[in-house]
This record gives C-alpha cells, structure tokens and sequence, in this order.
C-alpha cells in the first residue's frame, strides 16, 4: 500500500520512440523520472524538440504520432497508468488526469457552446447529471473570475477573449477535481498583461483544488512563479533536476544558464544622439474599410508620428491588437495610410506600393513575424534570397550566387544551406534566411515585426544579437516591433509604446531607467514575469483587472477605463495632453505633476 | 439550453440571412431565365421551319413564324414568355401541339422520383465510405475504397450502364434491362423496374460525394479540439458525433448539393439506355425538334433544382456554424 510520504505521481524510465517509415525507431524522450509530492507542481522546462509536451501527454498514456512509451512505472495516485489498455485509459482522461492545452482558441469546438464542451469530462466519465455539471460550471467560472459567470458558457469560441478562453479551458479541467492536471504552456499566447491575471488565477485554482500539476514551458520566468519543482529537458533528456529557487539561483549545468542568460537581454549601447532623422511619420492615420476625411471606417491606427535616426533603433511596443503590425505595414506601404505623410531622407513617400519607385521600395525591407509562412517551402535558399537581388540590384547568374554566398555568411549560415529547401530548415535557420532576403535589398531601414516571438529563447536571443550588430555595421536603421517591453529596453534606443492605435509614450533609453512613464507602460513594465519565485506573490493587488473597454469618446485617453490613476473630473473629460521633458513624451494628466518635479530635481 | 430570451435577436438575424439567401436565389434564377432564352434563340434553324419540312415556300413559313409569335422582338417574346411562366404557363409546344405542362408533368415525376430514390441511396453510401475511410486513414480499407471510389469517379456511365445491363438483365435475368414506368405500376415493379438506373446513377454521383466527405472530415479529425476530446476521455463515436460532423457539415453538405443536382439534368446517358421517360431526354427531343417552349422549361426546371440545393445546403451549413449564424 502506498504510505503518507509516497509522492502522488512516480515517473521512472520513461522512453518514448518514433516508429520512422523505414523500420527503425527514433527515441523523442530518453530515460527521463521524476516524482511529485501531492499538491506541488512540477515544471517541465525547454526549448521545442525537447520532450516536454511528450512527457507530459504520457501522463495520459497518449502520444501523437504514433511514438511508443515505454516505462518502468508511471505511477499516478493508484493507478499505473503504463499497465492500463486504451479502454481503461479513456476513463483516466478528463477524470483523473486533467489537460489545459497551449492555444485555448484551438482546443475548443467553434460550433458547440462553450460550456456544452466544459462540462462534457463530467457527462461522458458518468459522473454528474447535466443540471448538476451546468451547476458546477458556474461555480467554477466564478472562482476563476470570468465575467457574468452565468452566461459565458452559452457563447461560442469566436465571442470570448483569448485570457478569458484559458480560464474556461482550466475550468474544464478543474470540473471532475482531477488528482493530476496538466498545463501545457497555457500562457503562452496570451499578451503580458493577460498573462499576469490569468497565471494568478491558475495558481490560486491550483492551490485550492488541492490537486498535483504538471506545467509545462519554455519560459522560465513564468515557470519561476508557479512551480515548486522544476526539471529542464534538452534533447529529450534531463539536463537537470531541482526545487525551483534553488535550480533558478544556482543552475549547475550550461544549459541552464544559457537559458536563464538568454531570459535576461544584455543592455546594448545607445546610438550617438546626434543622427539625422533618416524616416519621419508625421500624424499618420490608417485603417480598413472606406476612407472619408482621411478616417478609416474602421480606425486602427490614429495620429502616429514618430521619427528615427540613421543606424538608430526604436521600438514600437503595444499588446495584441494596439496597432503596432499595423503601423509596420503602414510605413512599408502594404496598407496605405489615409491622411499623414511619411518621409525617407527628407523625400515624401506615396502611401500606397503602387506609388512608390522601386528604390523607395528596396529602402524599406519588412521581416516578418513568421518565417515559416513568409517564405517560399519550395524554393532552395539560393532562390529566396537571388530574388531581391535580381528584382532591386539587377545582379544575376554567377554574381547573385557570389552575393547569396555572401549574405549566408553574414547571417551565419553554412554556405551548404544554399541548395536546401527552405521547409527543410529550423524555425531559426528559416529567420536568419528572412533577414537575408531583406539585407540582400540593401535597405535603409529595416522593419522587424515580432521577428524572436515564434523562436526558442535562445535561438530568438541570438537573431536579436545579430540584427543589433548587422544594424551598427551597416548602419541600418531598425524598428523592432514587439510585445516583449525587456526586448526593447536592451536593443532598442527609442521606444514607443501603442494603446489602441495611439501613441500614449516615447521615452529615450535614457529616459526608460527613470520610474517615470505612462501608467499603460507602467503596466506593461510590471507585467513582464521576473527570474524571481516571489514575483507573483509580491505583485499582489497592484493590478487593475485587464478587461475594459474604450471609452466611447475617442478625444479621451484611451487608456481611461483600465488606469489605476485616473483623475475622475479630468481624466474623463478633457483630452490627455501633451507633455515634453528631456527624451520623454506622453499623452497623460496623472503623472504630469511627478514629470514636473522629476523636470526640478535635475 | 440558452435562455430564449438571450436568443431572440439571433433568430431575428438568422431569419434575414435566410431569407438575403432566397432573395439572391431568386435574383439568380431571374439571370439565369435571360442566359437561357438567348441561348434558345442562338439555336439555329427556327421551329416553323422544322414544323412545315423542307418543301414548305418562304411564304408558308412566314406566315406560320407570324402565327407563333417568331417575329415580334426578342425582348418582347422574352418578357411575355416570363409573365407567362410567373403566371405557371409555359406555354405550348410548338411540335407536339400540347401545353409543355403536360408533355413535362409526368416526365418531371419521373425524373423525381429516380432522382429521390438515388439520392436517398447514395448519399447514405456516400456519407458511411467518406467517414469509414477518414477515422480509417491510411489503413488498407481507406485505401481500397480510395482506389474504387477514384475508378468510379472516372468509369464513364454509359459503361457502368452497359455492364450492368450485361450483368444482371442478360446474365443474371434478375432486373428488366428497360425501365418502363406507367403509371398503373404498383411499387414494387416500380422499384424493380428502376433498380437498375438507381444502381447506375448511385456509383456515378456516391463517389465524388464520398470523396469530399472523407476530405472535410479528416480535416476536422487533425483539428486540436479533436485532441483536447480525446484528452477529456470522450469516446471515438461521441467525438464523430458531437465534435467532427456539426464542423464538417458545411463542405459535406455542398458537395451533396453539387453531386445531386447532376440527377436532375445529368441522367441523359442512363435515361438513354434504359429508355426511362424522363426529362433530360425530354429537354434532348425538344432541341433537335427546335421546340422553345419545351426546351426553355427544362432548363429552367434543372436550374431551378439546382439552386433549391445549393440554397438548402447554404442555410443547413448556416445553422450549423455559429460563427455565421451570429
């Protein structure tokens, strides 16, 4: 029988394998144990490849693709869940063993009713009639704080916010009070702001329903917060083991500092000041639908002006939704902007592609997001960089392949790689070739939109390092558009951050180490996850809830319904106004007094 | 299981999305009465011509062309052909010296009834070879029906036809290899006497249909929420059931609308060689004989098949989909 001290979950010698095409088998997961105590949370932690979903859906006796587990035990309460048939598994799942999957849009049916999904674990295990299951849900939605807890469930996926989604998601988990519950980077696609709420109430529910989880990341800072264990997988093996505070203080293998390392950007230099203004936006509106007045019937970007320097760089910051990919394509001409004026060099640009000149074009290169889609799968990586060649400098033949041998090894590729596909690359490789159909256009300016948020940490953190040095070699001026405010603070020499399509800040780098700053950057500062198991704790009642929405008044701050230091009488009346200090601008009423004494005080 | 107050104003839009669709069907059917009249007026050669033969004087033809109506303008016999088909009459053949209703009434039951009974059979083949293969994808049954269901996809009919007929009425002597349908008939020699055309038209229209419903539902079978079911510990028919089907109903059921309104005007061929009195070969006779009224009734009947389908999949996949119902 198993004694009080026995931990509640047992994993020894777990393997799993892929059975290849050709008879042989590919181990995905190699010798890997662990054991939790009832109530912990155990953290599963590496880059993608490493195993760590694998193992987690072994918990369920459950791979894709057809990989064979293979274990000494995998022990959950009295279960051995590596002796049980798929017959006796299916009860397992969704009763005793719980999964919350990483994109909550997806894991849900569009066309079944939320709660008809949340309470089915209850209905299909048998244990609960539907009025009581339906009862239950709403008990559960309340204690996960979602709104109007009694309706919410008769929605569908497409009616519900993406932080919302997850909480409904943890709900169907949370339903027949599982032994074990498995989260698998249930974050992960949510904005920073989003992210904070939704791992608090993922924690308290952790705590409350007494159950043992399993939480499985790539980002240790998120992991920091809720585990008590963590485990770091490479390769489908076990790096290294231990308490959370102790592996995060003190990591004793390479590995894990590389990781830790790369989840602290190193602060770069400041470009010199005095750089003439290479691209300026001047009061730049854009959106979609029929224009009139120079408004777009649906706005999403209104009265942006900034300027940058060349071989300077600035960052454009902002949460899902605030406009920032929006403007990038507004100042490449793929949306044209419908009143402002855009200037390269002094020389005023149309704003749609048609109206440009091809050297016009060739000086504004995109990057996008997503190597993957932006980029051919059947063509070599000769062919996707050839073309800008031919298409801006003419250079064709024995030339181009000189020139492409070139950039490859700028972005630091193997020349070999020139000949392969671009599907047949890594999601890093696939990057770096998208940075090189850019360079091979020689722009000016370069636009980086979210350019790491698809990759590994330390696969993104070295794209960054090479951007930051192409950019001071060349000097290229470089706009790096991102959620991540940490990312912008160590590369960038500007930064502007977006609040529904507005520009609410700009501060120099300078300027960003003063406590000073717009209450939305203050809260998107105080969002990003510290390396600091107490951060979470320690954050406490800070935050105002991160649901609202615009006022209705587009003159107001757009920021009024979710500012913790709105002046009711002022804030909600009169237009924020504009205040200038030394490298810093910001649309605010609240925080101008402190910006004044700061002003005295130097 | 919502409250019925929270869903009134989605019936509201639900019910003028409906009716956008009928509106837009009937506006389609009106295009589509002007493509036909002037593809009928196109036909060269002219009914009175073909009436009289070839010794009859230019005078006598006039005169008849005068009688018939042949010589108004086109946009004037256009729009009293349309008043007069709103109004249900097609008008009178010019051969057969009937009202084409007549002449039309008891092929069109004809043509209905193969076609409802065809549709009744393959779409209930159709729809168990498309999900059998797709929850069996990549095994050997999926790919035995696959390669069957590709050769009947390119068997040409008349050939499916022909060996049938060699097979089971010369052969076998099981089934008539003529399809006589009078109207004394009772059911049971009915459907034996049509065994053979349902037969023939089921393996020309099941396979496309059982093709497409194996496409949409192994998509939805790759979907992460089939997963996350799998995870809930919900069983492989609930997930086919509850989870596949209400999402793969919208392709399915627009390539059953496709596949079934080539029943109406496509079963020339089987018509042919069963010699069934049905309207396809009706709508043949009434080109070679320059019969417009006939011939324009025809093509507005299939047309008009057509749309009822494509509109009744359109709004089912409507209801199915909350995400266009909203």
């Amino acid at each position: 029988m198993i004694g009080q001290t026995s931990p509640a979950v047992e994993v020894s010698g777990l393997n799993i394998a892929l059975d290849l095409p050709d008879g042989s088998s590919r181990a995905i997961v190699d010798n890997v144990s662990f054991a939790i105590p009832k109530g912990e949370v155990l953290a599963l932690i590496g880059e993608s490849g490493s195993g760590k979903t694998t193992i987690a859906l072994a918990m369920m006796g459950y791979s894709r693709f057809g990989a064979t587990i293979s274990a000494d035990r995998i022990r959950i309460g009295d279960m051995q869940i590596d002796a049980l048939g798929e017959r006796a598994l299916g009860k397992v799942r969704g009763s005793r063993v719980a999964y919350i999957a990483q994109s909550a849009a997806a894991a849900f049916n569009p066309s079944r009713t939320i709660i008809s999904q949340v309470i089915e674990p209850l209905i299909v295990h048998g244990l609960a009639s539907r009025k009581e299951a339906r009862e239950k849900a709403i008990g559960l939605f309340s204690a996960l704080a979602l709104p109007s807890p009694e309706t919410i469930g008769d929605r569908y996926v497409h009616q519900v916010s993406g932080g919302q989604l997850q909480r409904l998601m943890a709900a169907m988990a949370l339903i027949t009070d599982p032994e074990l519950i498995i989260l698998d980077e249930p974050t992960t696609a949510l904005d920073v702001t989003t992210q904070v709420e939704v791992l608090k109430t993922f924690k308290q529910a952790i705590v409350a329903s007494g159950a043992t989880a399993i939480y499985v990341s790539h980002d240790l800072a998120v992991v920091a917060q809720v585990a008590d264990q963590i485990v770091v997988l490479k390769d489908g093996r076990m790096v290294e083991q231990g308490k959370a505070g102790d592996l995060l203080r003190s990591p004793q293998s390479d590995y894990t500092h590389s990781l830790i390392a790369a989840a602290r950007p190193v602060n770069r230099a400041a470009a010199p000041d005095e750089a003439e203004a290479l691209l300026t936006v001047e009061a730049v509106h854009a959106g979609y639908g029929r224009v009139r007045d120079g408004r777009a019937a649906i706005p999403v970007i209104s009265d942006v002006s900034l300027a940058l320097g060349k071989g300077c760089s600035l960052g454009i910051i902002g949460e899902s939704g605030s406009g920032k990919s929006t403007l990038a394509r507004v100042i490449g001409g793929l949306l044209p902007a419908s009143a402002g004026a855009i200037r390269l060099g002094g020389e005023l640009l149309a704003p749609g592609l048609a109206g440009r000149s091809r050297e016009q074009l060739r000086q504004i290169q995109l990057v996008f997001q997503n190597a993957d889609t932006a980029l051919n799968p059947m063509q070599t990586v000769r062919d996707a960089i050839a073309r800008p060649l031919a298409f801006y400098h003419g250079i064709r033949g024995a030339a181009a392949d000189a020139r492409v041998a070139e950039l490859l090894d700028v972005i630091q590729l193997q020349p070999s790689l020139a000949e392969r596909r671009t599907s047949e690359l890594s999601g890093g490789q696939k990057q770096r070739v998208n940075l090189a159909r850019a360079l091979a256009a020689e722009p000016r300016v370069l636009l980086c939109d979210e350019v790491t948020s698809a990759l590994d940490t330390v696969v993104g953190a070295a794209i960054l390092d090479l951007i930051d040095a192409l950019r001071r070699q060349m000097g290229i001026a470089t706009i790096f558009i991102s959620h991540d405010i940490s990312t912008v603070r160590a590369f960038c020499d500007e930064m502007l951050v977006l609040y529904s399509g507005r520009v609410v800040e700009t501060c120099s780098k300078a300027a960003f180490s003063t406590p000073v700053h717009h209450p939305y950057t203050e809260l998107l500062i105080d969002s990003v996850p510290a390396l600091d198991p107490g951060w979470l704790a320690m954050l406490g009642e800070r935050h105002a809830p991160a649901i609202a929405d615009t006022p209705a008044d587009e003159a107001l701050c757009p920021f009024l319904a979710r500012c913790p230091v709105a002046i009711a009488g002022t804030c909600d009346s009169q237009p924020p106004s504009l205040r200038e200090t030394a490298g810093m601008r910001l649309l605010c009423h609240a925080v101008q007094p402190q910006l004044a004494s700061e002003a005295l005080n130097q | 299981m919502a409250a019925p107050a929270a869903n009134a104003p989605v019936w509201l839009g639900l019910t003028r999305v409906v009716l956008q669709r009928i509106a837009s069907a009937l506006l389609t059917l009106l295009l589509v009465s002007i493509v036909i009249f002037a593809a009928a007026s196109l036909l060269p050669g002219d009914a009175a011509q073909e009436v009289l033969g070839q010794s009859a004087t230019p005078e006598q033809v006039a005169a008849l062309r005068h009688e018939m109506g042949l010589d108004q303008p086109a946009v004037t016999r256009y729009l009293d052909w349309l008043a007069a088909l709103l109004g249900g009459d097609p008008g009178r053949s010019y051969i057969a010296d009937m009202q084409v209703t007549e002449l039309i009434g008891a092929r069109l039951v004809n043509s209905l009834s193969l076609a409802g009974i065809t549709a009744l059979v393959s779409v209930a083949l159709a729809l168990t070879i498309g999900i059998v293969s797709a929850i069996n994808r990549g095994s050997k049954l999926d790919r035995a029906l696959n390669i069957v269901t590709l050769s009947l996809v390119a068997l040409p009919e008349f050939l499916i036809a022909t060996v049938f007929v060699l097979l089971f009425s010369v052969k076998l002597v099981w089934l008539p290899s003529i399809a006589m349908v009078s109207p004394e008939a009772t059911w049971s020699e009915m459907l034996r006497s049509m065994a053979l055309p349902v037969a023939c038209l089921t393996f020309v229209v099941s396979a496309q249909m059982a093709r497409l419903t194996r496409a949409a539902v192994a998509d939805q079978l790759d979907r992460p929420y089939v997963e996350m079911a799998r995870l809930k510990g919900v069983t492989f028919r609930r997930i086919i059931l509850f989870h596949v089907l209400p999402n793969a109903a919208g392709p399915v059921l627009n390539a059953i609308a496709l596949s079934l309104s080539y029943l109406m005007g496509g079963a020339l061929i089987i018509e042919t060689i069963f010699s069934f009195p049905g309207l396809a070969s009706l709508m043949v006779n009434a080109v070679t004989s320059r019969d417009m009224p006939l011939l324009q009734a025809c093509a507005m009947i299939f047309c008009a098949a057509y749309l009822a389908l494509i509109l009744i999949a359109d709004i089912v996949a409507i209801l199915a989909n909350p995400r266009l119902r909203s």
